[in-house]
């Protein structure tokens, strides 16, 4: 299908960059994420590729042409929008084959392309419906319809299950990735979710403050993160960072020794931990028990450190669950990294 | 709040009574200044158009119960009037709707210095119909006017019977033009960015969306926009009083109702039948705000 090229992309609002020097590749056929918090550049890095936005500099790229000055419509991208933008004056039949309208195709191949695109959402039945007359998730599957008859180049996703109830979002989640594995198109797809990003995305690229933090595979950057940021913004719960200690390559919160370091350095640093790393144990560094989130499969004991820092411990179900309050000392079972304290940057 | 009045008997009935005296409390100071300045103006308008005027000042009128109706149906200055009424109707709304809608259209683009243009376009909605009357005199003047100092010769439209009504039907359209320019513009500025936004990745050229997106999304507020119009339209006397009236032309080509009612009861003092013609116009508005409402409502698009 297509490739995409962020090749060193700017985007300024008013004197305020919304985006900065975006380099950023998109393999055909692949569903890359962009994900990070509001306001770090995810979106408007979607909607430069859209078109519907100017790029202050830099260059944007489909399959090696360079489309930075084309209009939205000379791209050959379809989009799907947070509040889905579906016409609303439109049945879902107009809705879906108005984009084959603005390509003048004929008409028998419209009518095939059209039922074709309702019959693989499952909409056909309410194909003379309007919108307004549609659930929430019917609505988004009518977005999904218009952006797929047009067999486009490339799908943009913007937050497109972020209006939907928990359940229906896991469930049109897992509709979406098949669907774009099945059809092949190379897809941008932007969350703040990143359980979304996790399950969805061949590839994540983690932004913050209009900056790409790190791109690469969900588990990579799970296990690998380059900073302190993508370490504490993905997983549920993200990564415990706490205010620690190099001492000549041993790693320490407070006067314990958590582990130790391939650089032997000596510095203030970030810990960072996973919860599913830390154990409620006889030795390691004092907490108090703030509360156990008890979530079925596993509990998530929030304790809050001499220090104050809180640190999430992974319990798995059947393990004694401490009362609040309690104090307790909690030890690293896996992976201890550490990161610069003040650019946050991984150091081992 | 239920549960707080089954447990004690017979509060509900007396919180609902407190709250009912309260709610006409709040209402008496509307209620009075409608009742003194429109209900009881209007019903006594009613009354007068029962009673014919005598044909001297200061002697009684006497009842003629209906007559004054049956007369002023059968007679041709009402016929002719509601005929001028209609054609400056047709006249001052759809002028002032498309211009509107063009200029809002025109405005409605994010570029340098647009709110200048807004302002301009919105402008004559503040020009009173006195202003008005006077601008377009000036324009139009077949002595002194700007289009005869551009060599474009003009009769004199004030006593033109082909020229004089559409000539204040465009005085009326210009007025209304600003108002319509505002109603479209909120109109136009209240459509979602994300759907406009769609439609041009969905391929739409600027013609299409404006077809196809813009209009049809627009068509409540436009619709909104005709009915205001046409009240306008009913009720728009002072630039044909100043145009024409005090020019001293004959004013038959240009009688519509309101100027009609109005020289009925300042002219030839008869009372009787200027209300009656008020009563007709009231009559003529609602009949045609019921005709809007029934058919091109049903035209408008309403998103939900």
């Amino acid at each position: 299908m297509s490739q995409v090229r962020f090749a060193a992309v700017s985007k300024i609002f008013g004197g305020t960059p919304a985006l900065t020097d975006l380099s950023l590749d998109v393999a055909d056929g692949e569903l890359l994420v962009l994900l990070g918090p509001s306001g770090c550049g995810k979106t408007t890095a979607l909607r430069l590729l859209a078109g519907l936005e100017e790029v202050s500099s830099g260059a944007i790229y489909i399959d090696d042409v360079d489309v930075t000055a084309l209009e939205p419509k000379d791209r050959d991208i379809a989009m799907v929008f947070q509040s889905y933008a579906l016409y609303p004056h439109m049945t879902v039949r107009k809705n879906v084959e108005f984009p084959l309208k603005n390509a003048k195709l004929p008409a028998a191949e419209l009518a095939a392309r059209v039922n074709e695109a309702l019959a693989t959402v499952s909409l056909t039945e309410l194909a003379d419906r309007k919108p307004g007359q549609l659930s929430g998730g019917q609505r988004q599957r009518v977005a999904l319809a218009r952006a797929i008859v047009r067999r486009p180049r490339v799908f943009l996703m913007d937050e497109p299950l972020s209006n939907l109830d928990a359940t229906l979002r896991q469930q049109t989640r897992a509709d979406i990735v098949a669907l774009q594995r099945r059809l092949g198109v190379t897809t941008v797809y932007v969350t703040h979710d990143q359980v979304e990003a996790m399950t969805m995305g061949h590839r994540i690229a983690v932004m913050k403050g209009g900056v790409l933090q790190q791109v690469g595979k969900p588990l990579d950057l799970y296990n690998e993160p380059a900073n302190a940021f993508v370490a504490g913004f993905l997983g549920s719960p993200g990564m415990n960072l706490v205010a620690g200690e190099l001492r000549q390559g041993q790693i320490f919160i407070g006067d314990d020794l958590v582990g130790t370091s391939s650089v032997s350095d000596t510095r203030d640093v970030t810990v960072g931990i996973r919860a599913e790393s830390l154990e409620i144990s006889p030795t390691g560094f004092a907490a108090t028990v703030l509360v156990a989130e008890e979530l079925g499969a596993d509990v998530h004991v929030v304790c809050e450190t001499a220090t104050h820092e809180r640190v999430v411990v992974r319990q798995p179900q059947h393990a004694t669950v401490p009362q609040s309050g309690q104090s307790v000392t909690i030890a690293p079972t896996g992976k201890v990294y550490v990161f610069d304290r003040h650019s946050g940057e991984r150091i081992s | 709040m239920s549960a707080r009045a089954s447990l004690v008997p017979g509060g509900s009935v007396f919180r609902r009574r407190r709250d009912g005296w309260l709610g006409l409390a709040l209402v008496l100071p509307a209620l009075i200044i409608f009742a003194g300045f429109t209900y009881y103006p209007f019903f006594k308008n009613f009354q007068m158009g029962l009673f014919k005027a005598a044909p001297f000042p200061n002697l009684p009128s006497h009842y003629v119960g209906t007559a004054q109706f049956t007369t002023m149906l059968g007679s041709a200055d009402f016929l002719d009037s509601v005929k001028s009424t209609v054609i400056y109707a047709l006249i001052t709304v759809p002028l002032g709707v498309i211009g509107g809608l063009v200029m809002a259209v025109l405005a409605h683009q994010k570029l340098r210095g647009i709110r200048i243009f807004r302002t301009i376009f919105s402008s004559s909605v503040v020009s009173s119909a006195a202003v008005a009357a006077v601008v377009f005199q000036v324009i139009l003047s077949p002595q002194t006017g700007y289009l005869q100092a551009l060599g474009i010769h003009l009769p004199d439209i004030t006593s033109s019977p082909t020229w004089g009504l559409p000539a204040m039907a465009l005085v009326s359209a210009w007025q209304f033009v600003g108002l319509a320019f505002i109603i479209l513009t909120a109109g136009l500025q209240s459509l979602p960015d994300e759907i406009m936004e769609a439609s041009r990745v969905d391929g739409a050229t600027a013609w299409t969306r404006l077809w196809r997106i813009t209009f049809p999304l627009l068509s409540p507020t436009i619709f909104f926009c005709g009915v205001v119009g046409v009240i306008f339209s009913l009720q728009s006397f002072g630039q044909i009083d100043i145009m024409i009236g005090t020019s001293g032309a004959t004013y038959t080509h240009t009688n519509v109702l309101i100027y009609a009612i109005y020289r009925l009861l300042h002219v030839s003092q008869n009372t009787g039948l200027a209300a009656c013609y008020s009563i007709a116009l009231f009559v003529i508005t609602l009949l045609v705000t019921l005709i809007q409402f029934r058919l091109l409502e049903r035209r408008v698009h309403y998103a939900h």
